[in-house]
């Protein structure tokens, strides 16, 4: 029980913040829609696909998997800002849960990654993408594992190195083979079978696969349990890590 | 109200392939009293804020125990959070909330009810003559109400204990003395004040009783009057011309009334019982002795004395 109050004490107040300074909001959707309407035109012939509606069904999951990779990936930068301006401290010497400091900030981040992910599907309902409901809300809690795991990650490594100059290019290395190996952009079924293999170990990979099943409409398909599995599995393991660092983080 | 014995704690940092050992406190022990204002005097990485932080349960010690408002540091870290306060030197307010909103929350972190949050912070605005600004962002107040809001923040919960970690560091004077109005405040509602400072004037005006740290040890401990008696009176200070030190040396060390001597490049400087008569007998000493005579300073000791006898340096110096 203390733990749900802490949780949503920390989440109203970075909720609050984050509300207060709606550029976010521009930045964040501004982004994809270049890449819906920029790149997305690309894809038919290169997916040799019949219709639009086809390759936004490639697409469309493949981009909200990669904005909740990279959005989780970064959000370490402002916990070092708090970090800096003692705040982390300050709760720290109070009997909070320490998990609560975690999952308040991280359920902020998943937020406003749904936020990002429905105004993007909605604007792709114009390029004719079609999907039903109930698989939708199913790819959303996909990407909510992703940004969960990759979010609180980032303030763990945040806490751990404690500035800006080690946590960017720490993250861009974790991204950037994450993104090449995970077919996100564009599927691996055209890739050697050596790159498949590669992109077997990443556990993106998995995500995405499940989340274009569930945008085709096969939710029979292993690709969405298992997607599934591995990503709440992960996610676990990095909330627990990640809340450890809040427990011990010196300065 | 605090008692530790042996506290201790060292940081190992990495400087590229090696590794330092930095032994930040070194077995520190400790008793303030209930409703006191305990003060920490000692110059910058003396371990004053490594002391506190591990009192305040943000790092383990490395050995050693204590006793925080009666509980146990080590066995019940949790029970020692819900009765201190901790404010730190670095401040610990975030640009784009509102004091009032950095209250209710820091008392809503204490299990406090939102409605008594409200009323509490109201409260506590009033008490620090900030509820003018209290709904502005803390990035437009003043040096002196942003330390104003760390403090109520440090205090809404009502602790017995509240550690500040120098409070009045970066201040104008002005500032300076009036946060000393509320950390004087502070000790009149029953809290135990838990300072640091490395100003002497703060440490002897404001503080019940304190210790002086240095390197990580504590070197002296009292009242600001007693440390001060303890170290044997006046200090007369004689500024000679280059050379003649050594000879008023040579004159005064066996003067009965002098104490103890120290010979500096610029002078000699002596401790005396009483300086009003012991400025005569030094002079009619020197004459005597045919140095040429400098300067002649009385002063009465302060902490920066006791700091120097106790340590061989100035605190001033830095
Ligand atoms: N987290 C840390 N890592 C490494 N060294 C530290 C750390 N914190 C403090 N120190 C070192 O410990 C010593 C004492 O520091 P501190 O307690 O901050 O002193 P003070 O507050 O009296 O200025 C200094 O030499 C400082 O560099
Ligand atoms: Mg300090």
């Amino acid at each position: 029980m203390k733990l749900l109050r802490d949780t949503g004490l920390i989440f109203e107040r970075q909720m609050q913040l984050l509300l207060r300074n709606p550029v976010w909001i521009f930045v964040g959707v501004f982004q994809p829609v270049m890449y819906l309407l920029l790149f997305a035109p690309l894809l038919k012939p290169a997916l040799q696909v019949n219709s639009n509606a086809e390759a936004y069904e490639i697409f469309v999951p493949g981009l909200l998997v990669l904005l909740a990779i990279f959005g989780g990936l970064f959000q370490g930068f402002g916990l070092i800002a708090e970090l800096r301006a003692g705040v982390i401290e300050r709760s720290r010497v109070t009997p909070v849960s320490r998990l609560a400091l975690l999952l308040g900030r991280s359920l902020r981040d998943v937020v406003s990654l749904i936020a990002q992910a429905v105004i993007i599907t909605l604007l792709a309902l114009l390029f004719d993408l079609r999907v039903f409901i109930g698989y939708l809300l199913l790819a959303y809690l996909m990407l909510a594992l992703i940004s969960l795991m990759t979010s609180a990650v980032s303030y763990g490594v945040a806490l751990r190195v404690k500035s800006e100059d080690a946590l960017a290019p720490l993250m861009n290395t974790v991204a950037q083979p994450v993104l090449l190996l995970s077919g996100i952009l564009l599927p691996l079924t055209f890739a050697p079978g050596w790159l498949q293999g590669v992109a077997d170990w990443n556990p993106f990979s998995w995500a995405v696969d499940g989340t274009r099943a569930l945008f085709r409409g096969d939710l029979g398909s292993p690709d969405v349990w298992q997607g599934l599995v591995i990503m709440a599995v992960l996610a676990v393991l990095a909330v627990v890590w990640a809340a450890r660092e809040f427990a011990r983080s010196v300065r | 109200m605090i008692e530790t014995r042996g506290l201790r704690k060292s940081f190992t940092s990495r400087q590229g392939r090696e590794k330092k050992v930095v032994d930040a406190v070194r077995g520190v022990d400790l008793d303030v009293a209930e409703g006191e204002i305990f003060g920490f005097l000692g110059p910058n990485g003396a371990g004053k804020t490594t002391t506190l932080r591990m009192l305040a349960t943000l790092i383990e010690p490395d050995g050693g125990s204590a006793t925080v408002a009666g509980a146990d540091l080590l066995k019940d870290p949790g029970e020692v959070r819900r009765r201190i306060g901790y404010v730190a030197q670095g401040g610990s307010t975030w640009d784009d909330s509102t004091a009032r909103e950095e209250l209710v929350l820091q008392t809503r972190l204490y299990g406090v009810r939102k409605s008594e949050a409200l009323s509490r912070a109201q409260r506590v605005l009033d008490g620090f003559q900030l509820s003018e600004y209290a709904d502005r962002k803390c990035k437009t107040y003043s040096g002196g109400q942003r330390r104003r809001v760390d403090i109520a923040l440090g205090i809404i919960h009502e602790p017995s204990v509240v550690f500040l970690d120098e409070p009045t560091t970066g201040l104008d004077p002005q500032s300076r003395a009036h946060m000393w109005d509320e950390i004087r405040r502070l000790r009149t509602e029953g809290m135990t004040v838990f300072i640091t400072t490395h100003y002497l004037e703060e440490a002897d005006a404001l503080c019940d009783r304190l210790s002086i740290m240095d390197n990580g040890e504590i070197v002296a401990s009292g009242t600001p009057a007693a440390l001060k008696r303890e170290i044997s009176g006046d200090v007369v200070r004689v500024g000679l011309p280059a050379g003649a030190a050594a000879t008023a040396a040579e004159v005064l060390d066996t003067a009965s009334f002098v104490n103890k001597l120290e010979t500096h490049d610029d002078g000699v400087r002596l401790y005396v019982d009483d300086g009003a008569t012991a400025i005569p007998l030094i002079l009619r000493a020197l004459d005597a002795g045919d140095v040429p005579l400098g300067t002649i300073e009385l002063h009465r000791p302060s902490l920066d004395d006791v700091f120097l006898t106790k340590t061989g340096r100035s605190l001033r110096e830095d």
